[in-house]
């Protein structure tokens, strides 16, 4: 993560892989932590065995997935954020204009624009706590 | 242009009044696509005539193109103003974030007018601008500590960008920059003293968008021929693996690396200063401006000791290029790797143009070599070639400005040697300081004619290199002919604003297709008028403000000091800037 250069390939691709440009519904961030003489990281979801942002959804919006991670149905989304908020990642960006969480659909399409090897897809055999 | 894809809005800042209008200029961007082309129709509108360049009429203008946030390396954001440092067109671009900040942020261009009756900083978000209080930001000692206090008070981390300037702009050194991000400039014809004249200390541009295309399929197809050429071919592994620095050896062998005020063409410590050793001992980071995936920025890793305690140390990251290492590295010869680092690392926190700086100070030791000045000038400082020390002490000078020799300074190379005397080793370019390329005649023909005087206008260097390589012998007219199609496509480049490393991708055929899919219809035909057109008005600008090829004055060290394709004749130089007119 921190040999990130900070060129947000992967942002693009993430909102392009929807047909669009810019970075308005990237799922995947790329920052610096404390200013760019630190560099970048990139932040995105991790796909925890036992997602805190599953667990703080009150109508369920966000189900728990095999293999690590959520689903999210957006239809039960009320957009209170609480997801957002218990993300210890802060790797739920939020979409302003739909109001809504914007989650990670462990696609990959990312990994395949790092020109770094910075971010990979990988499975992962057994991820329950 | 497309409904789908508008990059039409221009905003616009009055500090005077503090109020700010968006307007759509589709109109506008349809005709001149962006960066330059749109900037200089903008400067046009908005700097009357004859205006002092800190003069609160002066408008800043900043503008992105069409390919902003759609395609990579479209990276890049034009400044436009009158320059503080030439009295004439001032044009600068940076990258870092802030073009596609500005694009993200819903705007095709930026312009600033008025002046604040005290220091703020902008903050552009979500369609609109708040003005901050900057008063307890001013003064403060380097641009480094204004980037983190901004960046720790406001919101919008990862989506925007902060452009800021140091000291030097608010003092009015006449080629003070503006800092994008922490490590890439606005750095030539003084941009920073323009902000400082509007008491402005800085911007912050947040915002993140979602793009319509018309064609998402075509759109996806050529994004991924222009990643993969730019990732995978070598037009690029140049500045990918060591950086621009990699120029300092291949220069230094042929004899074109300016050394000592360009009375040597070679350095004898140029190993200890090359992109190979730097790279090998301190390169600690490399990074990227957004939607680069090139990493041409290269970071050393400087560790600096405590002046009075052991094993007690802070490290900084200094950006280096091949320019700030010609410029403070062979120009005043200095060989200490650290010693090179830690001046680049203050020209850089006083926010001082790199380039003008160490030629200034070439300048001044040569005038104190010659006895011109003296240390009573000076304060009492003894210049000397190498002495990194004393030239960071120089450097804090030039800024806090104490006395007449340092007010001097101040103004550039040029300026210094016109009351001081030494105008003949002055390297000075339409007012500007010279570039790290002391090639050939085409290089010189190209810092003189060109419309920023820079190195990047057309590349004359590599004509000279293609003349080296071949032993081909190009005529004057020949050469000046060469010069502008290569600015006038050039003009095409900054209009769409991408890098200008990456202008072997972007051929005509490219740019048609990458606009095609986002459904605007540009052919080659129209892009080269628009370039021809840009370059045209560029001209006018500089002649109404006094600048005339025929007569600019030509710096009579390159004439004396013998390049890799022999001495440089004036009459040589003469011939060829007819062309320009």
């Amino acid at each position: 993560m921190d040999r990130c250069v900070g060129c947000e390939a992967c942002m693009f691709a993430c909102t392009r892989r929807l047909g669009y440009g810019g970075i308005g519904s990237s799922r995947i961030q790329v920052r610096s932590p404390g200013g760019i003489r630190r560099g970048y990281v990139v932040v995105v979801c991790r796909a925890c065995a036992d997602p805190s942002c599953a667990r703080v959804c009150p109508t369920d919006a966000l189900e728990r997935r095999d293999g690590g991670g959520v689903i999210f149905h957006s239809e039960a989304c009320l957009g209170c954020r609480n997801c957002a908020g218990a993300c210890p990642f802060g790797a739920i960006p939020w979409d302003e204009d739909a109001d809504r969480p914007l989650i990670c659909s462990y696609c990959g399409v990312c990994a395949g624009y790092c020109p770094y090897d910075v971010i990979v897809l990988e499975d992962v055999a057994d991820v329950r706590p | 242009m497309s409904d789908h894809n508008p990059v039409a809005r221009v905003l616009t800042i009055d500090l005077t009044h503090r109020r700010f209008s968006i307007d759509d200029r589709t109109e506008l961007f349809a005709a001149a696509l962006g960066g330059t082309g749109v900037g200089i129709r903008l400067l046009e509108e908005t700097c009357p005539q004859g205006i002092a360049a800190t003069a609160p009429d002066n408008p800043i203008v900043f503008a992105v193109g069409p390919l902003v946030g759609m395609y990579p390396i479209a990276s890049k954001t034009v400044a436009m103003f009158k320059s503080p440092h030439t009295g004439n067109l001032g044009e600068s671009h940076a990258g870092g974030r802030s073009a596609v900040s500005i694009r993200m942020a819903g705007y095709g261009a930026i312009v600033i007018r008025g002046a604040s009756d005290r220091p703020v900083y902008l903050v552009i978000k979500a369609g609109r601008v708040h003005f901050r209080d900057a008063a307890a930001l001013w003064g403060m000692h380097t641009g480094h500590t204004v980037g983190r206090v901004i960046r720790e008070r406001e919101s919008g981390s990862g989506y925007r960008s902060i452009i800021r300037i140091g000291p030097a702009g608010e003092r009015g050194v006449t080629y003070a920059c503006a800092i994008a991000d922490t490590y890439r400039h606005f750095g030539r014809l003084g941009l920073g003293a323009v902000f400082g004249s509007k008491r402005l200390k800085g911007i912050v541009v947040i915002g993140k968008q979602t793009l319509p295309v018309s064609d998402p399929k075509a759109y996806r197809s050529v994004y991924d021929d222009i990643f993969s050429a730019a990732i995978s071919s070598d037009l690029m592994k140049k500045y990918h693996d060591l950086g621009t620095a990699m120029n300092v050896l291949p220069l230094n062998e042929v004899g074109a690396l300016p050394t000592k005020n360009l009375q040597q063409t070679r350095f004898d410590k140029a190993e200890n200063i090359s992109g190979e050793a730097l790279a090998a001992s301190v390169l600690g980071r490399r990074l990227a401006c957004a939607h680069c995936p090139v990493a041409c920025i290269h970071l050393a890793a400087l560790r600096i000791p405590h002046p009075k305690e052991p094993y007690f140390y802070k490290t900084s990251m200094v950006g280096y290029d091949y320019e700030p290492l010609y410029a403070l590295g062979s120009m005043l010869e200095i060989a200490s790797r650290n010693g090179l680092l830690e001046l680049m690392d203050e020209v850089e926190g006083q926010g001082l143009d790199v380039m003008s700086a160490g030629v200034v100070l070439a300048w001044a030791t040569e005038a104190f070599d010659r006895g011109l000045v003296t240390s009573a000038v000076t304060d009492g400082l003894t210049l000397a070639w190498g002495d990194h020390a004393t030239y960071i002490e120089m450097v804090r000078r030039i800024v806090t400005q104490p006395n007449d020799f340092f007010r001097a300074l101040a103004r550039g190379a040029a300026y210094a040697a016109s009351i001081y005397g030494g105008e003949e080793f002055a390297l000075t370019f339409g007012g500007n300081e010279m570039p790290g390329y002391h090639t050939g005649p085409a290089a010189h023909l190209s810092f003189l004619g060109g419309a920023r005087h820079s190195h990047l206008d057309s590349a004359g260097y590599s004509i000279d290199q293609e003349m080296m390589a071949t032993g081909l012998s190009l005529s004057p007219h020949e050469i000046a002919e060469r010069l502008l199609e290569e600015e006038r496509w050039r003009q095409v480049l900054s209009s769409l604003v991408v890098c200008f490393f990456s202008r072997g991708l972007y051929t005509p055929q490219m740019v048609t297709r990458a606009l095609a899919a986002l459904g605007i219809e540009f052919d080659e035909q129209a892009l080269k008028r628009l370039g021809t057109e840009v370059l045209e008005r560029k001209h006018a600008f500089k002649m109404r403000n006094g600048f005339d090829p025929r007569t600019v004055p030509v710096p009579h060290r390159i004439l004396q000091t013998p390049t890799p394709l022999g001495m440089v004749g004036e009459d040589f130089l003469r011939q060829g800037l007819d062309h320009f007119v």
